[in-house]
């Protein structure tokens, strides 16, 4: 157990290593620090100071490793376009990101859960069979297309959401949130929505497949014989019973909705990360660009440790054939 | 001839005329693969000749709608280009990123599993971790990542000029990790075989055996993949220039043209954005579609 655990965490550091090594060249191979900080008409003696001042006159691996020792610490300096703090325009970028994202797994869950219930218990209704096809359709669309088509009804021709920011905020602190005002809630369905699509289809196939076979199982025949409700055999015991691989494929698609989020942001013009992160590609904003490679690089890191370690317990099966590196 | 009589008479041909759906969409994935590769022949306008537009036919609704203009039967945009030249010549755009871009990930992927699978060891399990850990993260984001990285290593003036490039070698650098994979188990079963064995006692040399006799029989399942590979490459790249860091507006590619005309939502010329939307839904799908009818027919055990 320990071996296994230790080698994961080797892996995810490697991981991060790599990634804070490509930040690092960014920052260092990238244009001219100095040149970007103190503009053209400076003296070779000013400039001199700044390289000696930043570190720069250092070898390659001393700044590599001051480098990875602020990131740790979430400094990652100015940014380029704001002259502010990375770390704080992260810090106000976070809620709006995290909000979306919480916003579009609850739906997706709730959305995927009714939806996989329904077409496992109607297996044959026409009702089913339309939710398959378009739900197959749903999945080979690009996520922006869906995002602009939505807004062309609901935001163009109908006029009854709004299609871009995110409405009033209320400050909890430092957090930003806009679930507490009408036009903030108002904002937040068309991207939430958006970016639910996806995992929403994939929660519906799991939970329907997941009933399917449930249903065939002995203790349901059991429950019927016993006389139960529908609701009682369908509810309390087949559903219960598919919930946890449905709980462990949310999470996972956790990551991948904060990573979707970039897309649906940019279309919804969400002031959320990754609409920071576009921006920043967009105008060569460097600081930016290595903080947020890094964050997101963390979450996926994380999640598939946790996600790892998980299976690990859950399944014993595993600790040989992965403790062997065999795959 | 000869080869073509064989063609029509097999199971795949069997199966293709048996399924109306697979028949409909390999129509229109040749229609736009037609339409995208001879845009310069057939398109009513050239849209980027500026002796041939002009700014009187700006914002021209379809041709169907009043105050319409029969010559340009879906409209023009804000420049007074027609829109469906102008999808024509951004389909030409997609089309290529994408089939290179595959083309990068079938190389990069079929040699790296194939020397992961003949070769074993340290080289096979630093190869397959790779692979393993790209594989965690979402497609799009690495793309992306990729794509935000290595624009920055581009100079700033050229930063237009190769954007092609750059987004070929980032949506290409994102695929191969799926190739890896397959062509390295279908290598491990093939090394067991006795006609590798018996090239090998004949003295043939390791590269020798891996891409002259090995890749041959590896590459059924990799024609699928690139297949279904083709609409993902579609969207990434559409996705990318959505978001403004891929093709530039002096080049534009589907996803271009429909992130220009979001701007135009707003003030009705919903014409602008909705066609090419419409012609990247009609040739994403049906490539999808095609590919997993290839899958199937291509797979014995579904027979």
């Amino acid at each position: 157990m320990l071996a296994f655990v230790l080698r994961r965490l080797f892996q995810a550091a490697l991981v991060m290593l790599a990634v804070a090594f490509v930040a690092f060249s960014l920052f260092n191979y990238v244009g001219d620090p100095v040149n970007l900080m103190l503009g053209q008409d400076a003296t070779p003696e000013q400039k001199k100071d700044l390289r000696e001042s930043l570190g720069l006159d250092q070898p390659d691996y001393v700044q590599f490793a001051v480098f990875v020792k602020n990131a740790m610490k979430g400094e990652f300096g100015l940014s380029l376009k704001q002259g502010r703090l990375v770390s704080t325009l992260i810090k106000e970028r976070l809620p709006a990101t995290l909000e979306l994202a919480l916003a579009a797994a609850v739906i997706a869950l709730a959305g995927g859960l009714l939806m996989g219930v329904y077409t496992a218990l109607r297996r044959d209704g026409w009702l089913s069979q339309l939710l398959l096809t378009v739900s197959l359709i749903g999945v080979s669309l690009p996520n922006f297309l869906i995002g602009i088509l939505l807004i062309l009804v609901f935001a163009v021709s109908w006029q009854v959401l709004p299609s871009y920011g995110r409405g009033d905020v209320t400050m909890l602190g430092w957090w930003s949130t806009g679930l507490l005002t009408a036009s903030g809630l108002k904002a937040l369905v068309l991207p939430a929505f958006t970016l639910s699509l996806f995992p929403m289809t994939l929660i519906m196939r799991l939970v329907r497949s997941e009933m399917l076979e449930v249903l065939r199982t002995d203790y349901i025949k059991f429950a019927r014989a016993r006389g139960l409700t529908n609701r009682a055999v369908h509810f309390g015991h087949a559903l219960k019973n598919t919930l946890v691989p449905v709980m462990t494929i949310t999470g996972l698609q956790l990551g991948s909705i904060i990573a979707f989020a970039i897309v649906t942001e940019t279309v919804f013009q969400w002031p959320g990360m990754g609409f920071l992160f576009i921006q920043s590609v967009q105008f060569a904003d460097i600081p930016v660009m290595a903080a947020y490679l890094v964050l997101i690089s963390l979450v996926f890191v994380t999640i598939n440790l946790i996600v790892d370690l998980l299976y690990y317990v859950v399944d014993p099966r595993l600790r040989f054939d992965r403790a062997a590196g065999a795959h | 001839m000869e080869a073509l009589n064989r063609f029509f008479d097999s199971d795949v041909w069997w199966s293709f005329k048996r399924s109306p759906v697979t028949v409909v969409a390999a129509v229109l994935a040749l229609l736009c693969i037609l339409g995208a590769v001879s845009a310069p022949v057939l398109a009513p306008h050239n849209p980027y000749d500026l002796a041939q537009i002009s700014l009187l036919d700006s914002n021209l609704p379809p041709a169907w709608q009043a105050n319409g203009n029969p010559s340009f039967k879906l409209g023009t945009d804000q420049q007074g280009r027609d829109i469906l030249s102008t999808i024509m010549y951004g389909s030409r755009v997609s089309l290529l990123v994408a089939v290179c871009a595959v083309a990068m990930s079938i190389l990069m992927g079929v040699s790296l599993g194939l020397v992961a699978g003949y070769a074993g060891g340290r080289i096979e399990s630093l190869i397959m971790r790779i692979a393993d850990i790209q594989l965690t993260f979402p497609a799009i984001l690495v793309a992306l990542l990729i794509s935000g990285v290595a624009r920055q290593f581009v100079p700033r003036d050229m930063q237009d000029a190769m954007a092609l490039y750059v987004i070929i070698f980032s949506i290409g650098l994102t695929g191969w990790p799926q190739y890896a994979r397959t062509v390295r188990g279908a290598t491990l079963v093939e090394k067991s075989k006795e006609y590798v064995q018996a090239a090998r006692v004949i003295g043939v040399s390791s590269s020798s055996i891996m891409f002259r006799h090995v890749l041959p029989n590896v590459l059924g399942p990799v024609l699928v993949i690139a297949t279904l590979n083709i609409a993902n490459a579609i969207i990434a790249e559409a996705t990318l220039s959505f978001l403004g860091v891929g093709m530039p507006p002096t080049q534009p590619s589907l996803g271009t043209l429909i992130s220009e005309g979001q701007n135009f939502l707003f003030s009705g010329e919903w014409w602008i954005t909705v066609f090419p939307g419409a012609a990247l839904i009609v040739m994403v799908i049906s490539v999808n579609i095609f590919g997993d009818w290839l899958r199937d027919a291509l797979n014995p055990k579904l027979r």
